[in-house]
């Protein structure tokens, strides 16, 4: 029997690269079950590497992980197939795989707890629409419902986010209430610092882990200065350290994050 | 004298070596247009094309060795795809380098194999194939490929789906992406040793790729997307053996134009419906989001 408190997802001196040089390197942190992580930092900060290693994607050139059984995936939107002819509902069954049984079709309970899935995501009356035809927010429920129905205690959520409707922001948003309230781990990537406020913990990396703790300690000017160096303006007059970042993005969704 | 329509399209079927023709190319084309569907939606058209070479050295070893040229050809397929498969993960120098620098050894080790005095003379039938000359052993061939292949395809559905849409959350699921792209090349490269024997490397190509072409994006569901690949790859195999039978032209050439020909008309046509379709969409405010 492990003990209760054991974390969730644990990291030891980890680092990750690409064939040459680690473009991460000495993450170390804890989440226990119930709890949910921010992992915040710039646009390649590494924050898709951590959790390509944790996926067990990509092997890690030092230091060691943990992740207690199999974690679900819900990837940026942008990185999945839009020409793929397959519905909401397709899209919500493929968690299904996870129980086994790949090589036969899905079975009546696993087509019901799909469908739950996504009447949790608020996608119920969208369930035979092509995912191609979803609006970004609806894409990234589906695949949100998706992670619901493979039922893991550890989900990781690539900037789910980013680029979001605010009602599916608010309807994924109490789908991570859900999900800790019922003893699931998350770790949610984000490079928008004041989301990274409404979690338990915030790993701040760029390259390198800068800080690991609750929010009120860790998002302070010295470490988000750290953390995105010339893509933040600090706005002094404000209480807690309140910022804005400026990011790169091709799209334009997400431009600036305002504090 | 006045001919039939229907005495015109059933005269074929009166010669044995076109019924033959007609039964391998329906029994081929309908694993090979299914098969399509992931082939050119995991981009594997290059990989196709290179397997078709790749399989070189085991058909030659097979003539030299006089033993089932079939054998050959499936062996040398099976080691070139497993091959390539290691050759394409490659992040390094990315999938199409790899690809190109596994099949040049493998045509070259072929071509060095070719060159030995005793090499076979029947090498060229395979490379260009003939439809009219297949054997029993080539149809029974054909038909354990539509019924197994189609069995694998109907088994590795849901992983193919899965990978395909979205290979990191397959993963996170379970799915073996790498496993599933292997079993993928596995079926491709017995689809080409198998129709190679009947229509010849070049054809192989037409057959795997130009019914997903021709489909495009009208199908609802990937199932949907297979089963028309099939049909059509059928279809052109009908009307490229009654064209060969009327004026004469080379039966393998003839299927591959009429392969083509499908390809080109399912190119062009959804232009336009598409076009009138997102007319319509943009008309009615309908159920698509803001974000």
């Amino acid at each position: 029997m492990r003990p209760a408190n054991e974390a969730a997802v644990r990291a030891d001196g980890l680092a990750a690269g690409y064939g040459g040089e680690a473009v991460l390197h000495d993450v170390s942190f804890a989440v226990e079950p119930g709890r949910s992580a921010c992992v915040l930092g710039p646009n390649g900060g590494g924050k898709t590497t951590l959790f390509r290693v944790l996926l067990g994607e990509l092997r890690p050139a030092a230091g060691r992980f943990r992740v207690a059984g199999r974690p679900a995936y819900v990837a940026q939107t942008e990185r999945t197939r839009l020409d793929f002819p397959i519905t909401a509902l397709d899209v919500a069954l493929m968690g299904a795989l996870a129980g086994g049984r790949w090589w036969l079709p899905p079975r009546r309970d696993e087509r019901a707890g799909a469908r739950e899935a996504l009447e949790r995501v608020g996608l119920g009356d969208e369930a035979g629409v092509r995912f191609g035809e979803l609006s970004g927010g609806q894409r990234q429920r589906a695949l949100l419902a998706r992670a619901l129905v493979q039922d893991a205690r550890v989900l990781l959520l690539d900037e789910p986010l980013s680029g979001v409707d605010p009602a599916s922001a608010a309807l994924i948003g109490d789908v991570f209430e859900e999900l800790r309230a019922g003893g699931g781990t998350l770790l949610v990537s984000s490079h928008d610092v004041e989301s990274a406020r409404g979690f338990d913990l915030v790993l701040c990396l760029n390259r390198r882990q800068l800080a690991f703790g609750p929010p009120a300690e860790v998002l302070d000017r010295a470490t988000l200065q750290a953390t995105y160096g010339r893509e933040m303006i600090v706005l002094e007059d404000a209480g807690p350290a309140r910022a804005v970042t400026v990011q790169h993005h091709e799209h334009a969704h997400g431009e600036h994050d305002e504090a | 004298m006045t001919v039939e329509p229907l005495d015109f399209l059933v005269d074929p079927l009166r010669s044995g070596i076109d019924r033959r023709a007609l039964l391998e190319l329906a029994l081929v084309g309908a694993f090979c247009g299914a098969l399509g569907f992931w082939v050119v939606t995991e981009r594997l058209a290059y990989a196709a094309e290179s397997l078709s070479h790749g399989l070189l050295p085991g058909l030659v070893i097979a003539a030299l060795a006089g033993a089932s040229l079939l054998l050959g050809a499936v062996g040398g397929a099976l080691v070139a795809a497993a091959l390539l498969a290691l050759a394409a993960r490659d992040e390094r120098i990315g999938p199409d380098t790899g690809t190109a620098v596994a099949v040049t050894g493998l045509v070259g080790l072929g071509a060095l194999l070719a060159l030995e005095p005793e090499a076979p003379q029947r090498l060229d039938e395979l490379l260009f194939g003939d439809p009219l000359g297949v054997s029993d052993g080539d149809l029974l061939a054909a038909a354990a490929l539509l019924v197994a292949g189609g069995g694998a395809l109907a088994a590795l559905h849901r992983p193919l789906c899965a990978v395909a849409f979205d290979p990191t959350g397959a993963a996170a699921a379970g799915v073996r992406p790498t496993l599933v792209r292997i079993a993928l090349l596995v079926l491709l490269a017995a689809a080409i040793a198998v129709a190679a024997r009947g229509l010849g490397a070049l054809l192989v190509l037409a057959v795997l790729v130009a019914p997903p072409v021709a489909v495009g994006r009208g199908a609802r569901t990937p199932a949907g997307a297979m089963f028309a690949g099939g049909a059509v790859a059928v279809l052109a195999g009908v009307v490229g053996i009654e064209v060969s039978f009327h004026a004469g032209t080379a039966a393998g050439a003839s299927v591959a134009l009429a392969l083509c020909l499908a390809a080109a008309l399912g190119a062009a046509l959804p232009i336009r419906i598409r076009a009138a379709a997102d007319g319509a969409r943009r008309a009615s405010p309908g159920r698509r989001g803001t974000a």
